[in-house]
């Protein structure tokens, strides 16, 4: 049950308690992908295909610009230590970390604390730090201290309005992320040069679950045969998977219904729940055959719009037109 | 500088952690009293002499690794980028009899009473400077002096309601007040911060002693802001304000927030309207009624002062003048702790209280004053010499440290602008025994008391003990090389 929500929560602790929780999700979930792609993500001449990265996170336009005559390995420091790229580790580490002195007074001092000794940790690393380490080694550790800072939050973070707009956004990302994944890894699925429906290459599907920590998960289904689709309704539809679409659109239902019964934010939620009634709906209403058969990247798309208009009706509703967050303006550059 | 003999010791120091140290001439916090050292020293002492160099060295490590872990630290900008240094942490505690305490404890008390009473008045009737007790031109022409301020009644008459008084211990162990902070006093956090550390650090040094707890600074403090509320507000919203995580002190900010348990806004969480403060939340405008300030005047409010500060809240002082809002400090107090009006604060003590000062203060001699300026040029090489304006420990010649080339370029600063300069003795500032690179070795260390003014004058059992690292150095500002340690201040 949460307590003293009476109290009113700053605007602008709320915004930074979100993207807070929107940046170690979408940490985590980079280092995965590098940490994967690196081991099971190959292309059609066996090299490893670190492009694919590129075009999950939307970044063909700056990769391009950065490195004119890229070679496929060059996303690598791109995404470990460019300083230009928003979405690199170490852009995000700074972001985690102004956001986390912003929240500072309202958080414990050890979820701080570990937050400190990670981004600076991050914050140094450089090209000689992946020479050094593995790529895999780094990126485990990276995931690992997300993941403690997930356990810290869970531990000792006060049941407050602030723990709401943290689970928000980190909901949301996931949403994000996994809708993403979806979508631009679905042909890895597709059989090559076979007749739709037969099974699909172990090594390709397997990389792709692993990408959402969904491989181990997903045997336990035991399904028949793997076919894409069945996959993609894993991903997308199962409610145990803490990773599917559907199980954080629940999540984040959750939130608001918390905001708005316990908080007396009623009038405010009452919006941004309709809004993603309708998100859900679509979801439960097809299978992900349906899905697949009317169009998954179009249908990816629309979520992905409404999941970033949920986030600015968020955005309005509790911190109306004050000056942004700290790299918001980097987060939409980004988005 | 007196040269007087230290006193000798009669009782014999067990050997360990204090064995290689030379009791300097000065006088010696815990081993040259100039006298018999007090019960609630020795007891102190004799557990310190009892550890060796490399376990305190070991430490002393583990307690610097855990300040920069916890980001107890301040910020320093070098090529835009942002550098979290710790302020360097000396594991020996520098102890306070109970005796001294309530000596130091009545002169600040002393001391506030009077500050605060002089800023009424200069912002009201001018008594002090009618009567001529103090130079009209030097308080009405101060650059700190607030023409806001003219004629308008803060609740309870309280100026000053958070202060730190910076004292210092000559040859022979008497307190002189070296400087009022009577605007933003930071430093508080240190207080507290190291005792944790020091009790988890050294257990067994501070255990079953009779020491007095610190802790009660966030709730005194809480308590204070909701006195000096707005009247009729029955149930204050206090909050702390903020240059924001860019400010060197931002730690500070963040921990007193936390320890009075009221948000840490910034200028842009607040807004005027009708002229009363709001502060933007998720369920809408929040009213505030009082505000702790970590911003210097100029900053509050684009509108009334600097207006191109981003820092304030524009129609913060609007809403002040119109009393729906507590500032704490109140605005224009910076005339109080000008280091010129130091030198007349004996005076203003007598004027406003008939009491004799408790605390005495240093000899000061006013540049502006042609007596003055004679004689600090002519004894220029004798006396520490400090620029009015600056804080920190910036722009100030020490003469007996000084080379001729330095002498002769603060004569000519003199010359041309006497009146922004006054001139002291050089204090031979109190030591204490501390940890450096060649083992326990004396430095110099002064004192800051925090004190609390709402209702009463309350002063925090305790202080920033700075301590000057570098030898010899009479500058302990952290900004110039300064560390800190642990203030014990004891029950008996």
């Amino acid at each position: 049950m949460m307590e003293l929500t009476h109290f009113p929560l700053l605007s602008r602790y709320a915004e930074c308690m979100m993207w807070l929780a929107r940046y170690m999700e979408r940490m985590e979930n980079l280092a995965r992908l590098l940490e994967v792609t690196e081991t099971f993500v190959r292309d059609a001449e066996g090299q490893t295909a670190w492009d694919s990265i590129v075009s999950i996170n939307s970044d063909e336009s700056l990769f391009s610009r950065l490195h004119p005559d890229a070679s496929s390995a060059d996303a690598v420091p791109f995404y470990l230590t460019e300083a230009e790229n928003p979405g690199s580790i170490r852009s995000m580490a700074h972001a985690i970390r102004e956001n986390a002195r912003a929240v500072r007074p309202l958080v414990s001092t050890e979820l701080w604390t570990h937050l400190n000794v990670f981004t600076r940790w991050l914050l140094e690393l450089d090209e000689t730090s992946v020479k050094t380490s593995s790529l895999s080694g780094l990126c485990g550790r990276i995931r690992q201290e997300c993941q403690t800072h997930y356990g810290i939050a869970e531990g000792t973070l006060y049941r407050d309005q602030a723990w709401l707009f943290y689970r928000l956004g980190k909901h949301l990302e996931r949403c994000d992320q996994i809708t993403r994944l979806v979508d631009i890894r679905y042909h890895m699925l597709l059989p090559q040069g076979e007749a739709p429906g037969s099974a699909i290459d172990i090594t390709q599907w397997t990389s792709v679950l692993r990408s959402a920590a969904a491989h181990h998960s997903f045997r336990r289904l035991r399904p028949v045969t793997v076919t894409p689709a069945n996959i993609v309704g894993f991903l997308l539809k199962n409610e145990g998977f803490p990773r599917s679409l559907s199980a954080n659109l629940r999540q984040i239902d959750d939130v608001l219904s918390l905001l708005a019964n316990h908080a007396g934010l009623y009038g405010l939620c009452a919006p941004l729940q309709e809004c993603l009634d309708e998100l859900r709906t679509t979801l439960s209403d097809q299978t992900a055959g349906d899905i697949i058969l009317r169009g998954l990247h179009d249908y990816m798309d629309w979520i992905q719009t409404r999941l970033a208009s949920t986030q600015n009706a968020i955005a309005d509703t509790f911190w109306p037109s004050i000056p942004t967050a700290i790299s918001q303006a980097t987060l939409q550059a980004q988005e | 500088m007196s040269s007087a003999k230290p006193h000798s010791l009669s009782e014999t120091i067990p050997a360990g952690l204090l064995d290689g140290y030379q009791v300097p001439e000065f006088f010696c916090e815990l081993m040259n009293r100039n006298g018999p050292i007090p019960e609630a020293l020795s007891r102190v002492r004799n557990r310190l002499a009892a550890m060796d160099v490399a376990e305190l060295r070991k430490r002393t490590a583990s307690a610097e690794a855990q300040l920069y872990s916890m980001g107890i630290t301040f910020t320093v900008y070098s090529n835009r980028e942002a550098i979290d240094r710790i302020l360097p942490f000396d594991a020996i505690p520098r102890i306070i009899t109970a005796q001294e305490w309530s000596h130091i404890e009545r002169g600040v008390q002393q001391r506030i009473q009077a500050l605060n009473l002089f800023l009424h008045d200069i912002y009201h009737d001018r008594k002090i400077l009618k009567d001529g007790i103090i130079p009209a031109e030097l308080v009405l022409n101060n650059p700190n002096y607030c023409e806001a301020m003219v004629g308008f009644k803060v609740p309870g008459g309280v100026y000053v309601h958070v202060n730190g008084t910076d004292l210092i211990r000559d040859m022979d162990g008497r307190f002189l007040i070296l400087e009022d902070n009577a605007r933003t006093p930071s430093g508080v956090s240190y207080v507290i911060e190291n005792r944790h550390m020091m009790l988890r650090l050294m257990p067994d040094l501070a255990s079953g002693l009779p020491i007095r707890s610190v802790e009660e600074y966030g709730p005194r403090l809480h308590q204070t802001l909701c006195e000096v509320a707005p009247e009729g507000v029955l149930n204050p919203q206090v909050v702390l304000l903020s240059p924001g995580i860019y400010n060197s002190a931002y730690f500070e900010h963040v921990f007193l927030s936390r320890e009075m348990g009221v948000p840490l806004v910034e200028g842009r969480d607040l807004f005027v309207e009708n002229h009363r403060v709001y502060m933007r939340t998720t369920m809408g405008p929040r009213p505030v009624h009082s505000i702790y300030r970590r911003l210097n005047d100029e900053f509050l409010d684009p509108l009334a002062f600097n207006p191109d500060s981003l820092l304030g809240v524009p129609g913060l002082i609007d809403a002040y003048r119109h009393g729906n809002v507590t500032l704490a400090n109140a605005l224009g107090t910076g005339v109080a702790d000008d280091k010129a009006v130091y030198a007349y604060m004996p005076r203003i003590i007598r004027y406003y209280l008939d009491e004799d000062p408790i605390l005495d203060s240093v000899e000061t001699h006013i540049c502006a004053e042609e007596e003055g300026l004679a004689y600090t040029l002519a004894n220029l090489d004798k006396l520490v010499v400090k620029p009015v304006g600056e804080s920190g420990g910036y722009g100030l010649l020490i003469g007996p440290h000084a080379s001729e080339a330095e002498l002769d370029e603060f004569r000519q600063k003199l010359q041309q602008d006497p009146s922004n300069y006054i001139s002291q003795p050089v204090i031979g500032l109190s030591v204490t025994p501390t940890l450096c690179p060649d083992g326990v070795e004396a430095r110099h260390v002064d004192l800051r008391p925090f004190a609390l003014t709402g209702r009463s004058v309350w002063v925090l059992p305790g202080g920033l003990s700075r301590v000057a690292l570098r030898k010899g150095s009479l500058v302990v500002n952290s900004s110039q090389g300064g560390g800190s340690k642990d203030t014990w201040v004891m029950t008996s």
